[in-house]
């Protein structure tokens, strides 16, 4: 038989294909944004490096196949008559007699800037302007040369063992036998900081949550939801952000991120404790001229009284708002609460710019909240 | 190109190969960088073909599932002739004598097994075209409309007939036109009458109702197809509306099925021949002392059986040995099925020495189905300890169902019947004499998955270009799903 020389065939180019596919892919992102922001999967997978890998099931085209009851199949192994069938997945589907491959789930990583830049483009988000920031510049400082001079405390160990062993071989001190190595003063080498400015943004998000006995778990996945989204997009605006969480019924508590979400209180609500605990906490912590400020509020609209409700109106128009870049309020709905709560706000701020309220009738809702919340850009 | 040393043990293998009776067109091995493996592989192992985004899919799928160490492909062989097959660059010498001992496996299977006997052996070619044809179609009627046409025939891809090469289901699509033209000229619309009576019997106007009722009879006669058509995409090509690239598009995705179809209905034989052949070469010939445990490692991750499905190697295999072995003993034939003395069967045997024969002749003349109806045994069943299982709604996991011999065959052979798809035909093109296309959906027992037909049916309806309907069975109920091109509505079938 002849040999034949060189390459048999020239490629067509998956490049293309691929490209394609993976345009599509992003365009199905962007197309079921909505379903994917109402479904939950983002947060729970938030792997370690801040990747976010959205299991994305292939783009299967529909054709005419089996549906759910189809009866099993054929395997060989050990075991009896009604004992499970070892390493199958606990789920309904596969296992058909002859095929060699089963199903498979396409995890498509995308980092969370990659996430941010796709909620922005899809709800048309306007880049916010920082307030404060152009003025406000502080250096960066990176540790990442080598210099001869330096303090002892930034002494490169390794590099210096490796001058001092260089000049002892090529100057015949060097013994293998009784390897000792004795740096001298030419010999160290210590960590070097290159200067980088850049400017100085502080933002901070407070979340609070009504907790009260009418917010069930239902409203709390969706506030879950809502936040892990303006979470991603905040970031991808500020270089920090701080994020402080504030739970409340009757009274008003700072917790952390995990309590924030987990709490279920029972009992009434008295907004304004929240408010104050609010209040408190951006004049001691959060200087108006340095700081964006971005408190998002989610209640089920459901207040104790009016006159809690006159008390909060006044607090949000005399201290909150002089001092955010925006208040944003979120009625979850919920089959207990009243939502009178969005009606008193919407008539006594209808004109103000920097108060946002939106209402989330349920998890589909969350875009159009998203985008009414940060559409403004501020 | 091969190194020297590949080509010395291809040589090997090829010469033993020859001298075991193996018959294949002249395979030309090729190595290939694991991207260029995964490239090829997603292209079904054709280096040119059209462009559409699921390639690009396989692609990624392989390329990241390689990346991580999830899978790697040894080889890929193409049905051509000559045959091509491609060696993965990172195999070890070893790896790369057993693949190729392998691949002249595959090579006999395709040129000799009868299922394969109608495929194109210059398919490498056809592909290109198809590539050159759909970049052509491409350039003039835009990049998006093309590939949203062939997403809705790939939609309908499985709607073939598997048999179509066999079986000549239809009468000559030719001769029927001239039967219909031939039966209205001879038709009189006439009553009988003699000469003097006829215009008084047979008046002017008469003759011309009756004359338009005949054409209308014809008219919806004609556009019935004559007998059920399972090659749906073969029915929708001649008679659908399509434009004339709509239709080399779809022709281009039919020929594609047919092409691979026999790859799916030979799977489970086709690698236990290739596997039969590996081990047979490699152990009796080509392994040498310091690569055994190696070889043993590589093999038996080959065959090795994972839980809640069957390895095609392994299962293909066996079957293979195990007739070879009953025709070697002569454990076959009418003295055979009729004894009952299991220490007499344990002994049996007439050193008939068929077995060589046998297992060739199986190659050449059976399908999946027809392999495991004629020579899975309860005996192998056994030995294999082979069950099925069923999901338990109750438990909420998979559960061994049952280790009978019965049960286990049926239910495989029903999984691979049609390749474990529906079995659907076209009934009738002129559905309530509106011009609709309904098929059926034979239904044993196995329901659609629903959401999925409907969506199947709106890209059916966008290549018929009339509504369209599907006879089904839910919960054993039969029903009709109709698709007016946008809406899917079902209703219960009296």
């Amino acid at each position: 038989m002849s040999e034949i020389k060189g390459r048999l065939f020239t490629m067509s180019g998956i490049k293309r294909d691929h490209g394609r596919f993976k345009d599509i892919v992003r365009g199905r992102i962007r197309k079921n944004l909505k379903n994917f922001i109402s479904q939950g999967e983002m947060i729970a997978r938030q792997g370690k490096d801040g990747k976010v890998s959205i299991p994305m099931p292939q783009i299967r085209l529909p054709k005419f196949i089996f549906g759910d009851n189809k009866k099993g199949g054929v395997a060989q192994g050990e075991g009896n008559e009604g004992d499970p069938v070892k390493g199958m997945q606990e789920q309904p589907g596969q296992g058909e007699a002859g095929q060699g491959e089963g199903q498979h789930e396409l995890e498509v990583e995308v980092s969370l800037e990659e996430l941010a830049e796709m909620l922005g483009e899809e709800l048309e988000l306007p880049k916010i302007e920082p307030k404060g920031a152009k003025e406000v510049t502080t250096k960066n400082y990176k540790y990442s040369g080598i210099n001869k001079f330096g303090p002892q405390s930034l002494r490169h160990y390794k590099r210096t063992y490796k001058e001092a062993l260089k000049r002892q071989i090529s100057s015949g001190v060097y013994n293998p036998e009784k390897p000792v190595i004795i740096p001298i003063k030419s010999d160290f080498r210590f960590r070097g900081w290159a200067e980088s400015p850049r400017p100085q943004t502080n933002a901070v998000i407070i979340y609070i949550m009504d907790v009260s006995g009418s917010m069930g778990d239902v409203q709390k996945d969706i506030v879950r939801n809502e936040a892990f989204w303006i979470d991603t997009w905040l970031r991808s605006q500020y270089k920090d952000i701080e994020r402080r969480y504030i739970i409340h019924d009757a009274t008003a508590k700072e917790v952390d991120q995990d309590t924030f979400y987990r709490t279920r209180e029972s009992g009434g609500t008295l907004i304004s404790s929240a408010y104050k605990l609010l209040v408190d906490m951006v004049t001691k912590d959060y200087a108006a001229s340095e700081w964006n400020i971005y408190p998002f509020h989610f209640s089920d609209g459901d207040n104790w009284s009016t006159e809690d409700t006159k008390v909060c109106l006044d607090m949000l128009r005399e201290q909150v708002l002089p001092v955010v870049n925006q208040f944003s309020y979120g009625q979850v709905e919920s089959r207990y609460g009243s939502g009178q709560f969005f009606k008193d706000l919407i008539e006594a701020f209808n004109q103000n710019e920097k108060l946002v309220a939106s209402r989330i009738p349920d998890r589909e809702g969350i875009y159009d909240s998203i985008k009414q919340f940060l559409g403004a850009g501020r | 190109m091969l190194t020297e040393e590949l080509v010395k043990w291809r040589n090997l293998a090829r010469e033993r190969a020859v001298e075991y009776g193996l018959d294949f067109y002249e395979v030309i091995y090729e190595v290939v960088s694991d991207h260029e493996m995964n490239e090829l592989a997603s292209l079904g192992g054709f280096p040119q073909r059209y462009p559409h985004w699921r390639f690009g899919m396989e692609y990624d799928r392989l390329s990241k599932s390689y990346a991580y160490g999830l899978s790697k492909i040894y080889e890929m062989v193409i049905n051509t002739d000559p045959c091509y097959a491609y060696l993965m660059s990172s195999n070890s010498l070893l790896e790369q004598k057993l693949v190729m001992a392998h691949v002249y496996g595959h090579a006999d299977f395709f040129k000799n097994n009868v299922y394969f006997s109608h495929t194109n052996r210059r398919m490498l070619d056809q592909m290109a075209n198809h590539g050159v044809r759909i970049r052509k179609i491409q350039e003039r009627y835009g990049v998006e409309p093309v590939e949203e046409f062939i997403d809705c025939c790939l939609s309908l891809e499985n709607l073939i007939d598997h048999h179509a090469a066999a079986i000549k289901r239809k009468r000559d699509p030719k001769a029927p036109e001239k039967d219909i033209y031939a039966a209205t000229a001879k038709e009189s619309p006439k009553l009988k009458a003699k000469n003097y009576m006829d215009k008084f019997i047979n008046p002017i106007e008469y003759v011309k109702e009756q004359e338009a009722k005949i054409e209308e009879q014809r008219l919806v006669e004609e556009r019935f197809p004559d007998l059920t058509d399972r090659d749906v995409l073969g029915y929708l090509l001649q008679n659908a509306q399509l434009n004339p690239w709509q239709q080399e598009v779809l022709s281009i995705i039919r020929d594609e099925a047919y092409y691979f179809a026999p790859q799916a209905q030979t799977k489970i034989m086709n690698e236990g021949w290739a596997s039969y052949w590996h081990t047979k070469i490699m152990t009796k010939h080509l392994l040498t002392d310091a690569e055994v445990i190696d070889y043993a490692c590589v093999h038996s991750g080959t065959v090795a059986t994972q839980p809640g499905s069957l390895n095609p190697y392994k299962l293909g295999l066996e079957l293979f040995r195990n007739i070879e072995e009953r025709w070697d003993k002569g454990q076959y034939g009418r003295d055979w099925e009729e004894c009952d003395d299991y220490i007499a069967k344990a002994r049996w045997d007439k050193k008939t020495g068929k077995g060589r024969d046998k297992i060739f002749e199986v190659r050449k003349l059976y399908n999946d189905i027809t392999f495991i109806d004629t020579f899975m045994t309860e005996d192998f069943c056994r030995e294999h300890k082979m069950f099925t299982f069923a999901f338990n709604d109750r438990s909420g996991q998979h559960e061994i169902q049952s280790r009978e011999f019965s049960q286990v065959k049926q239910q495989l052979l029903t999984s691979l019947t049609n390749f474990g798809q529906p079995l659907i035909e076209v009934v009738d093109s002129n559905f309530e004499n509106r011009g609709e296309l309904l098929l059926r959906h034979t239904f044993d027992g196995r329901e659609l998955k629903l959401d999925m037909a409907d969506l199947t049916l709106i890209n059916l309806a966008k290549v018929w270009g009339r509504p369209v309907n599907i006879a089904t069975a839910v919960e054993g109920k039969p029903i009709l799903i109709t698709c007016n091109g946008e809406e899917v509505k079902s209703k219960p079938l009296s």
